[in-house]
Parts: C-alpha cells; sequence; structure tokens
C-alpha cells in the first residue's frame, strides 16, 4: 500500500460517519418517512399547545349552538351539547399522544429487562418468561387489553396500563431474540474476556446495540396503542367523560350520524392521520436502521 | 409428520395451562373485595355469601384455580351472573354469528387483498404498485370503527341501500342476512386485506424472480401463465399461512364491529359482560378466543408442513 493510498485510508476512517447521523441522513431522503415525521411533530406541537391553540374551552357547553354544521365560528361545527369539535379534537390529541406514549413506555420499561435477562441469562429464567410471552401473545391483542381495562376499572390511566401491559411480550419477545443474536458476536466476547460483569455486558455492550430494531417496533407500537386507545374509549373503557378523547367522541358521533356527520369526520381523521404517521415514521426508520440497506 | 405433530401439541399444553392462569389471575385485579363488585347493586349479605361459595373465594387462590380449571375441562365455564345461562352455551349460541361474519370478511380480505398484492409485484414501480402500497398504508392506519361508521352514513343513511343495524341469520332469510352483515364484513375485511396484500406482494417479488420463473419464461409460455401457475402458486404457501395468524386481528375487529353495527354475536357478548360486569362471561370468552386462537396456530403450521415437501420426513 502505497503512503498515499494509507493516508487516505486513515483520512477515510477518521471521518467515518456516526451511525445515527448516518441513520438520520437516510431517513431524511424518504419522502413517506419525513411526512410522516412532519405529522407527527404537528400533532405533538397541538397536544402540547392546545390551550393556546384551541379557540373554545372543549368540555363547555352551549346549548343555542346544539349540533351545529361547521362554519367560521365553529370550523369542525359542534356536537350534540354544542361543545367545538375542533378544539375537543387538539385537547383529545393529548389523550391520544399520552395514551400511546405512556403505554409503549410501559412495555419496553418493564420488556426491554425481561427481555435482556432472557436473551442474556439463558437458562430456565429463559424458559419461562418464553412461556409467559407466548401465552400473552395467545391472546389478541385488543381483547387482552378489554379485559385488562374491564378488570382495571375504565378512565385513561387503567387504559395505557392495559394497552402498555398488553404490548410487552411483543418486546419481550425481540429484545430476547436480539440479545441471542448479539451475545455471540466479537465485542460481546472481548468485554466478557476482560472480566466485564454480566450485567455491565448486557447494559453497556449488547443494549446499546438492539436499539434501532427497538426504535423500529416502538414507533409501530404507538400507532397500534393510539387506535388501541381510541378503540377502549369507543367502547368507555378509556377517557371517561366530559374530558376530550377521539374514540370516545366517535362513540357519541355515531348516535347522530344522520344528522350531525361532522361530528364522525373529524374524530376519525385525527386518529387515521396519527395512525398513518406513525406507520410512515415506523417503515422509514426500518429501511434507515437496517444494516443490510446500507 | 407424526413427530413434529406430537412436539407441537406438547409444546402447547404449557402455554394453555399459562393461558388458563392468566386469564383466571384477571380476577385479582379487581379492587376490593370481588364478591362485592360482582353482586354489583346487590348488598344482601345472604347474595354476596352465595356468591364466595359460587366461586370459591374464601378459598386460597390456587384452590379456587383449581376447581375453575376443573370446570373449564369439563366444559363448565361458569355461570352468566346477569343472563342467569351458562357462559359454555352462551359461547355455543353466538359463536355461530361471528363466524359468518368472519367468514365473509376472509372472503372480503381473500378477494382483495391477493389480487392486489398480486398486480403490485408484476407491476412494480408503476403506478399500480403505488395505488397498491397506498390502499395496505390505508387500511392499516384505518380504525375499523370508524370506517363503520362512514359506511353506515354513506350506505344507510345517504343512499338507503343497507339497514344500519341488526342481524338476520342465514337460515332466516339468506338475503336479509347478507344485506345486514355485507357492510361489517367489509369492514373487518379491509385490514386483513391489506395485511394480505404486503404478504402477497412480497412472496410475489420473490417468487418472480426464482430459478423456475426464469425457466418458464424461457420456455416461451405467456405471461399470465408464469405468473398465475408457476409464480403465485409457489408464493401462496407463505401467505396462507400467515393470513391464518390474522385470527387475533379478525377476532380483536369483531368487538368494535359487532359493537357498531350491533351484531349479536361473540364481540357483542364481551362487550356486553364488560358493562355488565359479568366477569365470568368475560373470563370464559377470552377463553375460548385464546384457545381457537392457539388451536390455528397449530393447524397454520401444520398446513404449511404438508403443502411445502422440503419440511416433510
Amino acid at each position: 500500500m502505497t503512503a498515499a493510498s494509507l493516508s487516505a485510508v486513515v483520512a477515510d476512517e477518521s471521518h467515518e460517519e456516526n451511525p445515527w447521523a448516518r441513520a438520520w441522513r437516510r431517513l431524511k431522503r424518504r419522502k413517506g418517512a419525513m411526512a410522516g415525521l412532519v405529522v407527527v411533530s404537528l400533532f405533538v406541537l397541538l397536544a402540547f399547545f392546545a390551550p393556546l391553540v384551541a379557540p373554545y374551552d372543549p368540555v363547555a357547553t352551549s346549548w343555542s349552538a346544539v349540533r351545529k354544521a361547521p362554519s367560521w365560528a365553529h370550523w369542525m361545527g359542534t356536537d350534540e351539547v354544542g361543545r367545538d369539535i375542533l378544539s375537543r379534537v387538539i385537547w383529545g390529541s393529548r389523550a391520544s399522544l399520552s395514551a400511546g406514549l405512556v403505554s409503549v413506555g410501559i412495555a419496553l420499561g418493564v420488556g426491554v429487562p425481561l427481555g435482556l435477562l432472557a436473551g442474556y441469562g439463558g437458562g430456565w429464567i429463559d424458559s419461562v418468561l418464553s412461556r409467559i410471552v407466548d401465552a400473552m401473545l395467545a391472546v389478541p391483542f385488543l381483547i387482552l387489553a378489554i379485559a385488562l381495562a374491564a378488570f382495571l376499572g375504565p378512565s385513561l390511566g387503567n387504559a395505557m396500563i392495559a394497552i402498555g401491559v398488553t404490548a410487552t411480550p411483543i418486546f419481550v419477545r425481540l429484545t430476547r431474540g436480539q440479545t441471542l443474536a448479539a451475545k455471540v458476536e466479537d465485542y460481546v466476547e472481548a468485554a466478557r474476556a476482560v472480566g466485564n460483569p454480566h450485567w455491565r455486558i448486557a447494559l453497556r455492550h449488547v443494549l446499546p446495540n438492539i436499539v434501532p430494531p427497538l426504535l423500529v417496533q416502538a414507533s409501530l407500537a404507538i400507532a397500534g396503542a393510539i387506535i388501541a386507545e381510541a378503540a377502549l374509549s369507543f367502547l368507555g373503557l378509556g377517557q371517561q367523560p366530559p374530558a376530550p378523547s377521539w374514540g370516545s367522541m366517535l362513540n357519541s358521533a355515531q348516535r347522530f350520524i344522520a344528522q350531525a356527520p361532522w361530528m364522525a369526520f373529524w374524530p376519525g381523521f385525527a386518529i387515521f392521520f396519527a395512525v398513518l404517521a406513525f406507520n410512515l415514521l415506523g417503515d422509514g426508520l426500518r429501511d434507515a436502521l437496517d444494516p443490510r440497506h446500507r | 409428520m407424526l413427530a413434529f405433530l406430537t412436539q407441537r401439541l406438547l409444546q402447547i399444553v404449557p402455554t394453555l395451562i399459562l393461558v388458563s392462569m392468566l386469564i383466571f389471575g384477571l380476577q385479582q385485579l379487581l379492587p376490593g373485595d370481588p364478591a362485592l363488585i360482582m353482586a354489583g347493586e346487590e348488598r344482601d349479605p345472604r347474595v354476596l355469601e352465595e356468591i364466595r361459595q359460587q366461586y370459591r373465594l374464601n378459598e386460597p387462590m390456587p384452590v379456587q384455580y383449581f376447581y375453575w380449571i376443573k370446570g373449564v375441562l369439563s366444559g363448565n365455564l361458569g355461570e352468566s351472573m346477569r343472563l342467569k345461562s351458562s357462559v359454555a352455551s352462551l359461547v355455543a349460541e353466538k359463536l355461530p354469528v361471528t363466524l359468518q361474519l368472519a367468514g365473509m370478511a376472509i372472503l372480503v380480505a381473500l378477494l382483495i387483498g391477493i389480487p392486489a398484492g398480486i398486480v403490485s409485484a408484476v407491476k412494480r414501480d408503476t403506478a399500480w404498485d403505488y395505488g397498491a402500497n397506498l390502499f395496505a398504508l390505508w387500511g392499516i392506519s384505518t380504525p375499523n370503527f370508524w370506517l363503520g361508521i362512514l359506511l353506515i352514513f354513506l350506505f344507510s343513511v345517504t343512499l338507503g341501500w343497507l339497514p344500519a343495524s341488526g342481524y338476520v341469520s342465514l337460515g332466516e332469510n339468506w338475503r336479509s342476512s347478507l344485506a345486514t352483515t355485507v357492510m361489517p364484513a367489509f369492514v373487518l375485511g379491509n385490514a386483513i386485506a391489506a395485511i394480505l396484500m404486503r404478504h402477497t406482494r412480497s412472496a410475489m417479488l420473490q417468487a418472480m424472480s426464482a430459478d423456475y420463473v426464469r425457466t418458464a419464461r424461457a420456455k416461451g409460455l405467456y405471461e399470465s401463465r408464469v405468473v398465475l401457475k408457476h409464480a403465485l402458486r409457489n408464493a401462496m404457501t407463505p401467505v396462507i399461512t400467515l393470513g391464518a395468524l390474522e385470527f387475533g386481528t379478525l377476532l380483536s375487529g369483531a368487538v368494535l364491529t359487532e359493537q357498531i353495527f350491533s351484531i349479536p354475536g361473540f364481540g357483542k357478548l364481551i362487550v356486553d359482560a364488560v358493562f355488565n360486569r359479568d366477569y365470568a362471561v368475560v373470563q370464559g370468552v377470552v377463553l375460548v378466543t385464546a384457545t381457537t386462537y392457539i388451536v390455528l396456530n397449530l393447524l397454520a403450521d401444520l398446513a404449511y408442513v404438508l403443502v411445502n415437501p422440503r419440511l416433510r420426513g
């Protein structure tokens, strides 16, 4: 190797791109993912600044404005007790996004440590945890969430717990599989050879390397959790009236579909766009973080 | 084949035991005295004691579970507190309704999902492909309870073509039965069609690049024959297996769909039970659902082995 080519290699290595910067660069090239990211950001902003953005109090009733069609005063119309639908959709984004984030947070918080334990520890712990995961995955997602929410009692908090617990086994299984693959890698062998304790290897060496697939699954799980929260609220097991939630808005809209169809349009569109945005972002992240696409 | 079947059957036994424990354990989540909650408005001490006796609430939990599972194994899923009828007979009464709906939904999913997947793979990177992918994204992101409400608005309220709710059984009047179930079946089938489309597309893309497809083309066969006879046949195996796993989506979807269209099936049974605090019904329905799901997964695995000669032997 000549001195010039050697220096070129050294220079190239010194400029090696951070993996996250590379993933971001690839993500930016995907129009669908970027559209998803923009819509997600808009919803986050709406939820955060709801008190400033919403034109009316979302729970204030007005008997003079019952079931009014969309107009300049009420852009999305009003509901059966004269509440402004736009304000309720804006405030409803808080319930939906927080349900998505909190329940996936619960699923990650419980599922990732258990998956690491099963995958890294192996033996009987792995066998027991894997059988429990199989058992939980044997019950269809929404049915288990409904059953849990029913026994815990109807409230937004309990709906989040029910969805979080129901989503946990997927994360246990994913983390376990990724850990099994990572623990035979050279860098884990090296960490073990220099005498690192097992907990340190699992947390400092294995975990950072399995974050990308977890991130992809988390963004897709948020989409699932938003639909699940809307479904539970639609059934009356989530956010309780008069607090606004997209699912409970659809529940009351159903009764007035002939007289006030706008009551059903907007909360449905909100759920659709939020779920679509997280799905697009998840698909984009999968492509950007997948080593096979490099 | 027999060894595979035995191995799979042995694997599902611990899963079924754990599922039953999980479902039984749900009762422990009830805040406070379960007898008081199960009794609802009733506060008569004699009634409360009766409930405690019936569910053996005074016994330790493992004993309660033992008696419960003993009953389940002999076909006794418990008694509905509200409907004063056995859970097993309620399930037997409601299941055919949901099965009709599920069967129609699968038909809708197959009729839309598979052709869309084939077209998308054959016309890759064309407007057809983009259109099919958009349909899949739409199907996966649309909440079925919203789609149901929109269909009621269009076909019942605006056009007046179909009834908005209710159910007529096939035996009673097949025309009315189809009229009452076509919208819910479309709502249920739509999401599964989107998933089937994605599976079909990816399996077809893989099959279309296989050597046997190249050979078929080299022999001068018509493209339609290459696609439908050579590629599709091989691509269908994983699609059918993966499609069978969507049974869970179907049952979850049925809960909401039956609620919207007031169809007295399995899904409505569980929702009504939740609101009437009829916990034995909730537990019974969840147990039957999970067991059916596990058995269907087993059948899907067996079907996969049967149609794939490389896995036999």
